[in-house]
């Protein structure tokens, strides 16, 4: 037997027994990051490709709803503080060893270039649309000449905006779940299927339901790659890590995760794609909602199960 | 400078007389605690060893909290105690999920808070609060660069180990076994 007591009467809020300062916030705008990165991600792709008029969701439409997600992502941030009207002191440093110091400054960016991007299509969008201010349709003309440079801007931060949701877990090292290198990349992969499960539900046009429909089944089938690749390093490391591993093989969050993440969240949304893609007909809102809802469970059963791992003594 | 502690694990009681010391000396809110005692069982009656630990914040040199702190906050000051400055602090709680010791808590008014070494007692010299009351005699404080100090001789003449070592954040709180 070997038993390990507090016996002073320590009984913390959110920290005994089990740690729990992160609630529903965290994992909300995890998911809300990665879904904007995704679709701003594919939406400077096409542009640089030159793929306007093929691919319009993807490229205006879809992206109207990044700035939404963003900021209802950073409302949720603002929430899971505890000491809020310091929170500005966010924008005084920037301390690059921070992976919340350095993504915060990323949506600092990212958030106002998504607006941008989204209204330079007002125009397009309602016909007639007048910012009623000259320096406004001077900006509006300026970014929609330079689409491709705004485009690779976006590209970039998005990429770094969907890693940063990862890296923001696995830069913890006292929670063996999260301490893991994959972990930046599997967020960024699961945010951008996400943002293409999205993309596909909003797009009426067929050829380009179809392109997402294949970038989709390629994501998840690298997200599942890197999942299994996770629970295989875990395996592989020490007694903490395997305990972490075993609250998917068996523990607690079995169930969820196999049930809800892997069946239902990728392996059959990924079952339907691959019938439509062979002729069938398949209403493409089944695996959209899905992918979106698998991702969203993802994000809250790692964020609960990584704060339940820890060191022993 | 380098400040340090040492908790005798054969001298400890866990009266929790350090734990209350501290509570008064800092103003610790009712619920919460900057220091505890730890009680490890191994074996059974007849064969049972039990260790007792006095635990608080291990004043990392290997930082895990000052690495994640997105304010800087948390900060390393003169002699390795590790500090916070509660109006950079956002309660963000990323050092919170940082620390494998589980040695700070959020504070009700929104920061985050932890064990100071009382700092403010040592500047003046005087013995962290838990260190002057313990009964046994049990903890010892002091400069770890300086081999008189009652820190060095605690740990010159015995077998001592540190919690967590596997999380690589060179705690400096040393238990003596």
């Amino acid at each position: 037997m070997n038993e390990e007591l507090f016996i002073s009467g320590r009984n913390i809020p959110n920290i005994d027994p089990y740690l729990n300062i992160w609630h529903w916030q965290i994992p909300i705008y995890l998911f809300l990051g990665g879904l904007a990165a995704g679709i701003l991600f594919f939406a400077g792709l096409f542009t640089v490709m030159g793929k306007e008029k093929e691919m319009e969701t993807t490229v205006k439409w879809a992206t109207f709803l990044v700035p939404v997600a963003l900021v209802l992502g950073l409302i949720a941030l603002f929430l899971d503080l505890k000491h809020q009207l310091y929170f500005w002191r966010l924008y005084t440093v920037i301390r690059l060893q921070s992976p919340m110091s350095w993504g915060a400054w990323t949506l600092m960016i990212i958030t106002p270039v998504s607006l941008i991007w989204a209204a330079a299509y007002m125009k397009e969008l309602w016909p007639g649309w007048n910012w009623k201010m000259k320096i406004l349709d001077d900006f509006d003309a300026w970014v929609n000449k330079n689409r491709k440079y705004v485009a690779w801007v976006m590209m970039f931060y998005a990429v770094i905006l969907g890693i940063y949701t990862g890296i923001l877990l696995s830069a913890f090292n006292a929670r063996p779940l999260w301490n893991n290198s994959i972990l930046g990349p599997l967020f960024l992969v699961s945010g951008m299927s996400t943002g293409a499960a999205t993309i596909m539900w909003m797009s009426k046009s067929h050829y380009e339901r179809k392109v997402m429909g294949r970038i989709d089944l390629l994501l998840i089938t690298i997200e599942l790659f890197l999942i299994t690749h996770m629970i295989m390093g875990f395996l592989a490391g020490p007694s903490v890590q395997l305990e972490a591993a075993n609250l998917f093989l068996g523990g607690q969050f079995t169930v969820s995760f196999w049930v809800f993440v892997i069946i239902l969240g990728l392996l059959f949304p990924a079952a339907l794609e691959v019938l439509e893609l062979a002729g069938y007909k398949v209403p493409v809102a089944v695996p959209a909602f899905l992918i979106l809802l698998g991702g969203l469970i993802f994000r809250f059963i790692m964020v609960e199960a990584g704060q339940i791992t820890r060191y022993l003594y | 400078m380098r400040y340090a502690m040492a908790v005798d694990t054969k001298k400890c009681v866990g009266c929790s007389d350090c734990v209350v010391a501290c509570q008064t000396e800092n103003n610790v809110p009712i619920g919460f605690c900057r220091d505890w005692i730890t009680e490890t069982v191994d074996g059974s009656y007849p064969n049972v060893e039990i260790e007792l630990r006095s635990e608080r914040c291990n004043h990392c040199e290997n930082a895990p909290c000052v690495r994640c702190c997105p304010t800087g906050a948390s900060h390393i000051v003169d002699g390795g105690v590790v500090l916070v400055t509660h109006d950079e602090c956002i309660g963000c709680g990323a050092c919170i999920q940082s620390c494998p010791y589980d040695a700070r808590y959020s504070h009700p008014d929104g920061y985050v808070d932890k064990c100071t070494f009382c700092m403010h007692r040592v500047e003046k010299g005087q013995l962290p609060a838990c260190v002057a009351v313990c009964p046994t005699k049990c903890l010892y404080f002091g400069d770890l660069d300086d081999p008189n100090s009652d820190v060095s001789n605690a740990l010159r003449n015995r077998k001592y180990k540190v919690l967590a070592d596997e999380a690589g954040t060179n705690p400096q709180i040393y238990y003596l076994i």
